[in-house]
């Protein structure tokens, strides 16, 4: 224990005391890491065969010019990211504009909608979601309810994305809890003012609420296009990354070449173009930000 | 209310019991399978079993999950590193929410700056070197290396909600235990901590939810069959895959998702109240 007057000199220790953990794992489980990743990737490193040395960028312009497969993984990711994104940011905005009104059971809706985002990631999910889209699955029985021929979702290169983006289309529920909190939020009074000028509901939305919550849109498009770009277990799982890579995003690619082959050097080169990627595109959001997002006060 | 109004109201209840019914149809169809024959699975949209036709008879298969072991088994060696994953998030992230909320010291924007951009980073930027630490430490194929990280608050999520959560708390609180001679942590544990009760059980359960999610962790870290976790053996449902033994999946897939539904239909108000202040404005 501390002596009375020893309490109050070490007081300016106390916050780092505290942080201790945080300044630990901040320096061993991220920056240590991050700086060895960039060194592993510009290696020839395999962790069991060893070390075979400084290759410069070799593995970087490996990965660009001379395997196809990455660029299919690109293109396989983008696409996810490009659909899924806009759909479940549409999903959760739409939904929370209608959970808004002064409806009775909101709660009760609320919480329903959370169920499949607590649920997604999880194994037992991605088999039933097997199961739905399967050549006899309900997904089919309704297409030939409406009459449409049946379509074969996990063997096509063209459906097998869209059974994935359904299932992330399908946890929109946590997005759409923060657009419902931020909408709660938008004062009364300025509908007010909107209603005696006779603008309709959707067109007080487009008009009044939407500028007031575009920190929130913005929070969330960066939330739901990180999420998208990491996607690993419904693409493992579901569609085992094909047909043909059509589903074979950079996170299983990089596990394949850190994990199963034990390239480091090519994982980690791959890991940093990956970074590369993500964080041009959210320098571009925030960048354009400026323009479309309203800060008050 | 005139007759538009309530037509609109009608429609919007419309829209939210369709779009309802058709996020809670997978679930569902999967509960009711568990209980069909197989040759009532598939080619029609029923949830339930045809009338009279409901069976138990794929489940003591289904808990048989591999050769050796039940499910059970799987069960507890998620809790294995679950539970210490728990307390090791609760924990750290508590502190280190605690010295940025509460304190001023200098370096302290450079800590708040790096929690946002490790928050920004994805947990894939960290994993090879992290897997060759873990290799000389001796700590591949331990439940060690699913919850080690997370007693030092790499959870910048967690922390920044837990920051936002204490920014809401008046500062008179632990000012009035200061002048009461508590030290910072008995302020912490006796002032705090009982008013972030609420936040600490979101933080908790949502680290718990996830963990359960959690597939690439044991995939990477664990290799020995006595050490497999619920996720890896739910996979292993996929992988020798048996055409007649649909009714054992669902049966497998339902008893997988019992715990994590059972844990959000008791808990759901903390897991909703989590989700919006993790959008909470700055």
């Amino acid at each position: 224990m501390l002596k009375p007057g020893e309490h109050k000199r070490n007081k300016w220790l106390t916050p780092y005391l505290l942080l201790l953990p945080w300044i630990i794992g901040i320096l061993l489980f991220r920056a240590y890491p991050i700086v060895m990743s960039f060194w592993y990737s510009l290696r020839d490193f395999h962790p069991i065969m060893g070390d075979r040395g400084f290759i410069g960028l070799n593995n970087y312009s490996w990965l660009l010019f001379r395997f196809p497969s990455f660029w299919r993984s690109v293109t396989a990711t983008l696409r996810y990211v490009l659909i899924g994104t806009p759909m479940v940011l549409a999903a959760a905005l739409f939904i929370a504009f209608i959970l808004n009104f002064k409806l009775k059971g909101v709660n009760l809706f609320r919480t329903a909608y959370y169920v499949p985002s607590i649920l997604g990631g999880n194994v037992a999910v991605s088999i039933v979601w097997i199961q739905l889209f399967s050549a006899n699955g309900p997904v089919n029985q309704i297409l030939s309810v409406i009459g449409l021929q049946p379509i074969s979702w996990l063997r096509s290169e063209t459906f097998a994305p869209f059974t994935l983006i359904f299932l992330s289309a399908w946890q929109f529920g946590s997005v759409m809890l923060i657009f419902l909190a931020a909408l709660q939020n938008v004062s009364q009074s300025l509908y007010e003012a909107a209603s005696i000028d006779g603008a309709g509901k959707w067109k007080q939305f487009v008009s009044i609420t939407m500028p007031i919550i575009t920190p929130v849109i913005l929070f969330n498009t960066v939330n739901v296009l990180l999420r998208h770009f990491q996607e690993f277990n419904a693409a493992f799982l579901i569609t085992n990354r094909g047909p043909n890579q059509a589903t074979d995003f950079l996170n299983i690619l990089i596990y394949e070449y850190a994990f199963v082959r034990f390239q480091f050097g090519i994982a980690s080169a791959m890991t940093w173009l990956f970074l590369a990627a993500i964080g041009l595109l959210t320098l571009i959001l925030f960048l354009s930000s400026k323009y479309w997002v309203h800060y008050s006060d | 209310m005139s007759i538009r109004k309530k037509i609109n109201a009608a429609l919007r209840y419309a829209i939210l019991i369709a779009v309802g019914f058709l996020l809670a149809y997978p679930l569902l169809w999967m509960i009711g399978s568990a209980f069909k024959h197989n040759i009532d699975i598939f080619g029609n949209l029923a949830i339930l079993p045809p009338p009279g036709r409901g069976t138990l008879e794929y489940f003591p298969a289904a808990w048989q999950i591999s050769h050796d072991h039940t499910m059970a088994f799987y069960y507890v060696n998620t809790l294995r590193f679950l539970i210490p994953r728990v307390i090791g998030t609760v924990l750290s992230c508590t502190l280190t929410a605690y010295a940025i909320a509460r304190f001023s010291f200098p370096g302290k924007k450079i800590v708040f700056t790096l929690v946002i951009v490790t928050l920004l980073m994805p947990e894939l930027a960290f994993r090879i070197p992290i897997f060759m630490l873990y290799r000389d430490l001796g700590l591949i194929d331990t439940f060690a290396s699913l919850y080690i990280q997370e007693f030092f608050a790499v959870g910048s999520f967690f922390v920044f909600m837990m920051i936002q959560f204490m920014r809401t708390i008046p500062r008179e609180l632990d000012e009035a235990a200061c002048i009461d001679g508590c030290g910072p942590l008995r302020t912490l544990w006796h002032v705090l901590i009982p008013v972030l009760r609420p936040i600490i059980i979101t933080v908790g359960l949502l680290t718990f939810m996830w963990g359960m999610n959690d597939f690439q962790g044991p995939l990477i870290f664990l290799n020995s069959p006595d050490k497999r976790v619920l996720s890896l053996a739910l996979r292993g449902l996929l992988q020798d895959y048996d055409v007649t033994h649909y009714g054992q999946i669902f049966a497998a897939a339902f008893m997988g998702l019992i715990p994590t539904l059972a844990i959000f239909f008791t808990c759901s108000k903390y897991f909703v109240e989590g989700a919006i202040t993790s959008g909470g404005k700055e």
